[in-house]
């Protein structure tokens, strides 16, 4: 398999760490002075550290090109056929 | 008809042309007790144990291709209780008993055979970690015995002992450990199950899960709706698809997992051996091929195949381990969706919605587990209480904070 990275062109997949669903993006806010054994937060936390939607099909993924730039990417992979449809330096999605 | 000696003799003398199928192909009727979701090696033995502990019989088992398609045919036959958390090691040890009795139990030569395993170490860490694992086997009844560099090369000679990386220091040994043969055991999960009039429909795919009234009534399928008060999913490697029908997320993701047979050799290997220093195992078939397997090729995947880089390096460490493989002939692989949990460990519980039943997250050991898994979701579908060596295997068990982590990953599936 190989990721089409924007930077750097076709790589090897086998330079890439793998980390999982794109959604590990998105961390849940944490109010200041927020009680973190709020029920509410640990419910969002939960569901952010441990729940998935685990597709079979088109899955956006976060992996990292530790033998390489060492930069985050957000690929859209098919889980059932491998294909590469999108591939996003994952800095470009994060706003802040 | 009971297999016997004198069956075998009998047809053998009047050519073989009295021995009927294991097992019928029903047509699916409107409705029955227990729907199991899933035809593997986990719902045909759930079936088994619900008809014949429990009395449950108006039992359909719906598998979407054909018996033992899955991960039941795929995987490397390995059977063993050598756990360390007092959540897994008795449940685990049950599962052994259960392997131990099970030719007898079902009728049927499921070939299991308790030729050891043996769990290298390379570092004095290693022995430690294996001293403790080994005394919470004891505790559990499961057996075992810490080995030093001598009595690992008593055992196996053909190892490699002396590198500088990874020298052996010994081992850990479970006797009672062992292979049996994977295909035989769903057929004769499947055969004993049928015997009892559970119908088990193959090629017959679950489309939905019907709910009324806030309550699990059925399943719509492939071949029509069959309604039913309790719905057991049992579909490792799937489970997040089946789940979506019924809008639940799970903690899992699936991967693939691949696995090698090399060509028939004479025997050579006298157990299962795994490798302390890598990830790698190897057994030898009773037809002589050298059965190996590793690591998951490590992201999301639904294709039951893996890719070349883990080939590689599942092979490295075999040579490291044992580099005479090197001079065997690889003869196939092939890959398996495992259902990775968040913590490495099982789900077999109630979920929120009355009448569904959960069956999952095996990660890497689903085979061993097949009779306890059966044993123990029949006794949860049956009586609604958890069987008491699966008590820990709930599916809220990540949110209160109680994973089982043998491994010490956190929550990173593909690191468990």
């Amino acid at each position: 398999m190989q990721i089409p990275h924007p930077l750097l062109g076709l790589r090897d997949a086998s330079e890439f760490v793998y980390l999982g669903d794109a959604s590990l993006l998105q961390r849940p806010e944490v109010p200041e002075g927020a009680d973190m054994g709020d029920s509410v937060l640990l419910d969002a936390f939960h569901e952010y550290l441990h729940l998935r939607d685990n597709p079979a099909g088109e899955h956006r993924e976060l992996w990292f090109h530790e033998q390489g730039d060492r930069s985050w990417l957000v690929v859209t992979r098919n889980t059932t056929t491998h294909e590469i449809t999108d591939c996003v330096l994952a800095r470009d999605l994060v706003s802040r | 008809m009971r297999y016997s000696a004198w069956q075998v003799l009998k047809q053998g003398l009047t050519g073989h042309t009295g021995w009927k199928p294991a097992f019928r192909t029903p047509d699916p009727r409107p409705s029955y007790d227990v729907v199991i979701i899933g035809g593997g090696g986990h719902g045909l033995a759930t079936a088994w144990y619900l008809a014949s502990v429990h009395g449950i019989t108006n039992v359909a088992v719906l598998e979407k291709g054909w018996l033992g398609s899955g991960n039941i045919g795929r995987n490397t036959t390995i059977i063993r209780s050598n756990y360390l958390l007092p959540g897994n090691e008795p449940f685990y040890e049950l599962s052994m008993k259960l392997w131990e009795g099970l030719e007898q139990d079902v009728n049927y030569n499921s070939m299991v055979s308790q030729r050891g395993i043996l769990n290298l170490a390379h570092t004095d860490a290693q022995i430690d970690s294996y001293a403790r694992r080994g005394n919470a086997m004891h505790m559990a009844g499961a057996g075992g015995k810490l080995l030093d560099t001598d009595g690992v090369r008593k055992l196996c000679p053909f190892l490699e002992f002396d590198t500088a990386r990874f020298p052996i220091k010994g081992g850990l040994w479970q006797p009672r450990a062992g292979t049996a043969r994977h295909d035989a055991v769903a057929w004769g999960f499947a055969r004993a199950a049928d015997q009892r009039g559970v119908d088990i429909i193959q090629n017959c795919e679950v489309t939905g899960i019907v709910r009324e009234g806030g309550r699990v009534t059925g399943v719509d399928t492939s071949r029509g709706r069959i309604s039913a008060p309790k719905v057991a999913v049992c579909v490792a490697g799937n489970s997040s698809r089946v789940m979506a029908m019924a809008d639940r997320r799970l903690p899992i993701e699936s991967h693939v997992l691949q696995a090698f047979v090399s060509e028939g050799l004479k025997p050579v290997i006298p157990g299962v051996i795994t490798f302390g220093a890598g990830h790698f195992y190897v057994s030898q078939s009773d037809k002589g091929g050298l059965v190996f397997g590793g690591d998951l090729d490590g992201y999301n995947s639904y294709a039951q195949r893996g890719n070349l880089p883990v080939v590689h390096e599942i092979l490295e460490a075999g040579m490291a381990m044992m580099p005479s493989i090197g001079r065997a002939k690889m003869l196939r692989s092939w890959g398996g969706i495992m259902d990775m949990s968040m913590d490495g460990s099982p789900f077999i519980d109630r979920t929120d919605i009355p009448g569904l039943y959960f069956n999952g997250g095996w990660c890497y050991g689903g085979f061993k587990a097949t009779p306890a898994s059966g044993y123990c979701y029949a006794h949860l579908i049956a009586t609604d209480s958890p069987h008491e060596t699966a008590t820990a295997y709930r599916l809220d068990r990540l949110r209160s904070g109680h994973p089982i982590d043998e491994r010490g990953a956190g929550a990173q599936p593909n690191l468990h």
